[in-house]
Parts: structure tokens; C-alpha cells; sequence
């Protein structure tokens, strides 16, 4: 599939091909946006490239997703802007179902650290370097992690201790 | 004095490891406030519980603050105690189904939200909107940003002390509603915005309520502008309260009017229009000063903007239909489903599969809510249902530097940033 870039991002997609072209796997366009897939070990490297040399200094986003049956099951995707250039780029990584874990991208932007965490909370990634790897949502006593697929809706029975409907008798 | 048996003090009752490791963290917190003289009696260290159940909190908020005196040293904040897990319903239910979902998330700006959602579908399933859709749109989500920015004003005065402001505010808050009871049948959850358009048109009964709103506001407004610019008391409360700077509010990744009060004109009406938002002449107000009061007038000025949007909006409403014609890509008009066999077909098919964006398909879209960049990712496996549906919600955005912000602030001010940087925690907690 060709792809169509606005100038801003062929700056970006020509300069992390020449500066890691090991590193990037795939760029691809899907409803006019464009996503770049790199290697997960590099992720640190490449976000201090794209925050430092092409000006996307602004983390906008970054989330999760279960690719249920997929070889390499999980995928984080990190939404950065720059405001400079008034795009916004969508890198991605993948990583496996047994143990998964990336590089916390924390020392890149700070404001990594809470969505990270929901990351975890949701998938079980594990980010390295992260200085304060809690769950976000659920309550640290949850041993599942809710938004992988086999995961039911209805939530497991039992799974989290709930308060009792009548009043203290104190 | 050093607070190492904080855990041992702790008698939690419930979720303990949850506790024990929220406290851990509040210990292992590095802060570079510097240590006072362990033997004034006045700088007793202390960790303090506030919230979920705080009415300051604005909802279901939890802050732990290890405060020293009057000061606090470091602040952890919780949150997840409204968590719905909206994203796992989503991934359950077709496109229509979940609109009524994002009514719940920022529950101060309805309409905002269910445009999101709206604009995101249509992008990944290619749905073409009709011209006078765009401009109701538009209309409904001002009126939402005059609406929570109405309620985040009287309880952020409220919380500096002046109770009878959050009167004056609900009062036109009240009309918001009943326009949006006349628009969209509904006064509070309103779901008006449908996939390909909206729900209905606008009735000459809520053009009139708009039409007499967008008049007697702006005087309203001048109003709150006459009682608090020049207030003693609030200035004191607000002025140099929270205060961000440019580069952290950068770093932290704050959205909305609290990265515009730090200087930044970054608005996603701006950056990536979306409906017709190109075409209406608006300013992205700013402040540099970064702290709460530089939040007030930002946000105060974005009332009036909304206003002038409102008016080019009306000027410029186009005739024609209001939802897009194509049977496979909206529900049809309730005239059809009633009086034909084909409109009940689409109709039923529409509720039973819904809309079904090619395989495949990722798209991510934002709109300007209140609150902030407001955005849908959203992959497609090819069904009617999301393969995934993330929401970055403003309000997570904007908490998570609160809990950078309130180190080293008093702890009277804790109140008054909160409502300064006015969070919805339906949303941030999801």
C-alpha cells in the first residue's frame, strides 16, 4: 500500500528510517493516520529521538492492546504530538504473551507515568524503569487484568472484596 | 522525625494490599522540599486521608498528603474508586449501543462526549455528515462548554469561600439544561448525536430558548466578571495557587484550559479541526501566569468565545436533512421505520449488527471537550463491535499533575486547585 504523508510526517518517517533502520519494522496509514512500528527494545531510544531532533515534545496518549490469537500478543501504542509541526505521529510496539514488558518511557515524558500504569493495570504489561509501577484502577488486591480478551465481561465472582450492606455495630 | 511506621498506624479495613502499597509509595515519593528543624513544634509531620467521600474532591478523588505543618511535603492521588471499565463494555456492545456509555464519562459535558464518539465512528467507517449536523454539533457542544464550565466556576468559588455564587452559576446552568431538554429530549444524559448526524433537528422551541440564551448570557457573564476580577478575597485565594509552568505543563502532559493558562494556545478546534470548527471565527484564549487565576480568566473567556461561536453557528445553519440518507451507514428517520418495510429492516439491522467499519481499520480522532483533548482510538476487527476502544480522557490527563502540583503548596489551597483544574472523575476513571 502506498502511502500518502503530509510533509511533517515524511520528515519523520525519512529521518527514523535513516537514523534506525534496524529498529523500524513497518509504517503503514489507516484512515488517513499514520503508524509507525518499531522494535520494542529501541522504544526509549526512539522517543528520546522523536522528542529531542523532531520537536514531539508533547505525549498525548499511550494505551494498550490485546491482539488475542496474534503472534506477539500485546501491543502499546504511544501518541505524541508536535506542536511545532502540527502533527501527531502513533508509534507502536509489540511484545509477547509470556511475561510481557517494554521500556517505561518516564525519563521521556513524565506524563507517561499514569498511563502506563493503566496499561499494567489493564494488560499485565510490565514497564521496566517505571518509578512507581502500581494499578491505577482496580485495587492492588485484583490479581486479574480486566481488558484482555479472556477476561469475561460479567468480572470473576469473588475476585474483590466488597463492603458489607449493613452498618458497623460498634 | 521520620514517618516509617505509617504502615503500622495504618488500620485498613479493606483492599489492605491496595493501602499498604499507596502508602509504600507515599513514602518512597522523592520530593526536594527542604527539611525543617525537627524540634519546632510546629512542623509536625503528618499523613492525611482526603476523600473518596470529600465533597471538595469533586466526586470520588483520594488524596493521601504527608504534610509538614501547614505545608505539604508530597501528595499521592488514587483514583478508580468510579471505575466502570467502559472500555471492556465497549468492546461488547455495537457503536449506537455505547453512546449512552459516554453520556457517564464526563457527565458535566454530555454533548461533547457523544460527538466524539460520533465523529471517531464516522472517520473510521467513512460516514459523510450532513452540512446542517456539523453546525448542530457545534451548537451542542458550546452550549455543553458553557454548561461545565458554569459548574466549575461556582464550585471553585464555592471552594474559595463564596457560597451563594454557586446559586447565581446553577441558575443559568438551569437554562442549559432546559435547551438541551428542548434539542435533545433529554436535560441531563442527552445522547443527542447520532453516527451520521443527529438525533433530530432543531425544534423552532429550542431555537428560541438558544436565540434568548446567547442574549441574556454575555450580561450574566459580565456580571460574575464585575463580582470576581477585582475581589480581594478570591484574588488572594487564586493568585500564584497551582502554579504550572509552560514547560511542565508540557512535560506532565496537561490538556485543556489548564496547558492554555501556562501560555500554550494548543486547542484541538485549532489544531485538527473537526466539524465545522474552520469555519467559524473564534480566539484560543491564554494566560501566561500559569496558576489558578490565570485557569479562571481562561476559562471565563472561553464562555464568551463559546457565545460567539453559537452566533456564527446560527447565522451560517444550512438547511437540509440532519442525518446522513444511507440506510447502512445510520438509522433511518422514525417516519421511514414506521411506514415502510425497508425502514424497519435498516432499523432492525442497524440495532442488531449496527455499523461495521472495514477489517482492520485503526482511527483516532479528538475533539476540544472542557476539559481538554478528548480522544477515541478505535480498532475495527471488521464486526460491529470495537476490537478496541481507548478513550484519553482529559480529566486523567490533567489529575495526574495534581499530584506534582500540590507538593509544597498549603494545605488550604489543596481545595481550590482541585476545583481549579476541575476534574470529572467519571471520566478519568472510566
Amino acid at each position: 500500500m502506498s502511502l500518502e504523508l503530509s510533509e511533517p510526517l515524511q520528515r519523520v518517517v525519512d529521518a527514523l528510517s535513516e537514523k534506525f533502520s534496524k529498529e523500524v519494522i513497518e509504517v503503514y496509514q489507516s484512515t488517513g493516520i499514520t503508524f509507525i512500528r518499531v522494535d520494542a527494545d529501541s522504544i526509549v531510544k526512539i522517543c528520546y529521538f522523536m522528542k529531542d531532533e523532531l520537536e514531539y515534545i508533547y505525549l498525548s496518549d499511550l494505551f494498550g492492546i490485546d491482539r488475542y490469537t496474534s503472534e506477539e500478543r500485546f501491543e502499546v501504542v504511544y501518541n505524541m504530538i508536535s506542536f511545532k509541526e502540527g502533527s501527531r505521529v502513533f508509534l507502536k510496539v509489540r511484545c509477547e504473551e509470556e511475561n510481557p514488558e517494554v521500556d517505561s518511557v518516564y525519563e521521556v515524558w513524565p506524563s507517561a507515568s499514569w498511563n502506563e500504569r493503566e496499561v499494567y493495570d489493564m494488560f499485565g504489561i510490565h514497564f521496566r524503569n517505571h518509578p512507581d509501577l502500581r494499578r491505577i484502577f482496580m485495587p492492588e488486591d485484583f490479581r486479574y487484568f480486566p481488558l484482555r480478551k479472556e477476561f469475561p465481561l460479567l468480572g470473576i465472582p469473588g475476585s474483590i472484596e466488597l463492603p458489607g450492606t449493613t452498618p458497623d455495630t460498634e | 522525625m521520620k514517618l516509617t511506621d505509617i504502615q503500622s498506624r495504618v488500620k485498613s479495613t479493606f483492599f489492605k494490599e491496595h493501602q499498604k502499597k499507596l502508602y509504600q509509595s507515599l513514602e518512597d515519593k522523592h520530593t526536594t522540599i527542604e527539611e525543617m528543624d525537627d524540634d519546632d513544634p510546629l512542623t509536625t509531620k503528618m499523613v492525611l486521608n482526603m476523600g473518596p467521600q470529600h465533597p471538595a474532591t469533586h466526586g470520588v478523588l483520594r488524596l493521601v498528603l504527608q504534610l509538614n505543618g501547614e505545608s505539604i511535603e508530597k501528595t499521592k492521588v488514587d483514583i478508580g474508586y468510579l471505575h466502570r471499565g467502559v472500555e471492556k463494555i465497549a468492546e461488547n456492545k455495537t457503536y449506537q449501543e455505547f453512546m449512552p456509555y459516554t453520556d457517564r464519562m464526563d457527565y458535566l459535558s454530555p454533548y461533547s462526549n457523544n460527538v466524539a464518539l460520533c465523529i471517531a465512528v464516522e472517520k473510521i467507517s467513512g460516514v459523510e455528515v450532513p452540512e446542517r449536523a456539523h453546525y448542530i454539533r457545534m451548537i451542542g457542544c458550546e452550549l455543553a462548554r458553557i454548561s461545565s464550565h458554569l459548574l466549575w466556576l461556582g464550585t471553585m468559588v464555592m471552594d474559595a469561600g463564596a457560597i451563594s455564587f454557586f446559586i447565581w452559576t446553577f441558575k443559568e446552568r438551569e437554562k442549559v439544561y432546559d435547551i438541551m431538554d428542548r434539542l435533545a429530549g433529554h436535560r441531563f444524559t442527552v445522547s443527542h448525536s447520532r453516527i451520521g448526524g443527529v438525533a433530530n433537528d432543531i425544534t423552532d422551541e429550542a431555537m428560541g430558548a438558544i436565540k434568548e440564551f446567547i442574549e441574556t448570557f454575555p450580561n450574566e457573564l459580565k456580571d460574575y466578571h464585575k463580582l470576581l476580577d477585582r475581589n480581594r478575597i478570591f484574588i488572594d485565594r487564586n493568585e500564584a495557587v497551582g502554579v504550572l509552568k509552560t514547560e511542565d505543563a508540557i512535560r506532565f502532559g496537561a490538556t485543556g484550559p489548564v496547558l492554555r493558562a501556562t501560555g500554550f494556545a494548543m486547542d484541538t478546534r485549532r489544531f485538527n479541526p473537526y466539524a465545522r470548527y474552520s469555519e467559524v471565527e473564534f480566539e484560543v484564549p491564554t494566560r501566561l501566569e500559569g496558576d489558578n487565576l490565570a485557569r479562571y480568566f481562561v476559562r471565563m473567556e472561553e464562555m464568551s468565545e463559546s457565545i460567539r461561536i453559537i452566533r456564527q453557528c446560527l447565522d451560517k445553519l444550512p438547511k437540509g436533512p440532519v442525518r446522513t440518507d444511507n440506510a447502512k451507514q445510520a438509522y433511518p428517520s422514525k417516519d421511514e421505520v414506521y411506514y415502510s418495510m425497508e425502514g424497519m429492516i435498516h432499523d432492525f439491522m442497524m440495532t442488531d449488527t449496527g455499523i461495521c467499519p472495514p477489517e482492520g481499520a485503526e482511527t483516532y480522532s479528538a475533539v476540544e471537550s472542557p476539559k481538554g483533548e478528548l480522544g477515541y482510538y478505535i480498532q475495527s476487527d471488521g464486526t460491529g463491535h470495537p476490537w478496541r476502544l481507548k478513550i484519553n480522557a482529559p480529566s486523567f490527563t490533567n489529575l495526574q499533575i495534581l499530584e506534582n502540583m500540590l507538593d509544597g503548596e498549603m494545605l488550604a489551597d489543596t481545595v481550590v486547585i482541585i476545583g481549579g483544574m476541575d476534574p470529572v472523575l467519571g471520566e478519568a476513571d472510566k
